[in-house]
């Protein structure tokens, strides 16, 4: 057992001997803090030109939900594939019920966890809102959503979201997606492209067809974290 | 310099998953080494004086020096796959502990 221990040190150490080998003195590898980005895939991106014509003031955004929404797209089906993986090995098909809590929750913690409920929901649909605006968008406010459905399971032994409902939010949002990229299609030239027009950068209503695909990928994001939340503080009913 | 701090944490999570038996205990390492690659993925695009790529102001894009936001895009997509895994990861370590009664590897016995 030792021996393994020692063995694994080994293997590690040299690991990170070749990557930081391989890495330093690379005329590949920029240093640290001193990167031209007109060098860069990413200096086009930032052009004053370019993020005019998308209208997004996120350029996080711009590329994640524009330049590469197919990208987008395949990392969501990974989200859903896991999620369905987690209900397989839990069996969800059959009936489920909580799981006993060694706790029962008294009368101000249900109603405070109620109230914060709402706080919460608000601030995560806040952020996917504005996702093209400021820091946030899609994957972060979707799992605000499902962290307030997660306080809800904490803080009541008996609750159970109604899961059927997250089930189909989820596949509708997720085809949405994908009628939207058709309709970019059908409308204009390519998959995904933006036909609605960009509008002035900053307004809430700008940047085309982003902020409609990043609330379906909120919601998407938040019904799948949340069904992998009851999934795991349910067991199937015994009886 | 500081990059090579981004590389030690992910060896750590490497050694973390070579060395222990507990199936939690790997996938924290696998976490770790998650964490650790993501911050290097993230520090490729820093530049000094540089802000977020958000247009706050109407001045000129050029004027204004912002980080690289492509390498930060990616992180955000790495960060919910990574996620996604540990949740299927944690389901099947649920999974051993109602077959075997025990997170630990050496006391499953079979499966090694």
């Amino acid at each position: 057992m030792k021996l393994k221990n020692l063995l694994a040190l080994l293997v590690t150490l040299l690991l990170a001997l070749a990557i930081i080998l391989t890495l330093n003195n690379n005329t590949l590898f920029p240093a640290f803090g001193d990167v031209d980005l007109a060098d860069r895939v990413s200096g086009q991106y930032l052009d004053s030109a370019q993020i005019d014509e998308i209208g997004a003031a996120n350029i996080v955004t711009a590329i994640v939900v524009g330049f590469r929404g197919f990208d987008t797209l395949g990392e969501v089906t990974v989200l859903f594939i896991s999620s369905l993986g987690v209900a397989l090995l839990f069996g969800a098909s059959r009936k489920q019920k909580r799981l006993d809590a060694d706790f029962s929750p008294n009368f101000m913690l249900r109603v405070g966890s109620r109230v914060l409920f709402g706080v919460i929901l608000t601030v995560g649909l806040y952020i996917i809102l504005h996702g093209h605006l400021t820091p946030g968008g899609g994957f972060p406010g979707g799992t605000m959503i499902a962290s307030a459905i997660l306080l809800l399971y904490l803080a009541d032994d008996q609750f159970r979201a109604k899961i059927k409902g997250f089930k189909i939010l989820e596949s509708a949002s997720g085809s949405l997606y994908v009628v939207i990229g058709l309709l970019g299609l059908v409308l204009a030239t390519y998959f995904l492209q933006n036909f609605l027009p960009a509008g002035t950068v900053g307004n809430l209503l700008s940047a085309g067809i982003f902020p409609i695909l990043y609330i379906l990928i909120g919601l998407k994001v938040g019904s799948e974290i949340s069904g992998i939340i009851d999934n795991f503080l349910t067991e199937e009913d015994a009886k | 310099m500081i990059q090579y701090a981004a590389i030690v944490i992910f060896v750590l999570g490497l050694y973390g998953i070579l060395v222990n038996r507990n199936v939690i205990k790997m996938i924290v390492s696998l976490n770790v080494m998650e964490i650790g690659l993501n911050l290097f993925i993230i520090s490729i695009g820093f530049i000094y004086d540089g802000i977020a790529p958000i247009i706050t102001s109407t001045e000129a894009a050029g004027a204004l020096i912002y980080v690289d936001p492509l390498p930060q895009a990616l992180v955000l997509t790495a960060i919910v796959i990574g996620v996604g895994t540990t949740a299927l990861a944690l389901a099947v370590a649920k999974s051993i502990h109602r077959v075997h009664g025990t997170f630990d590897l050496n006391e499953v016995g079979d499966l090694q």
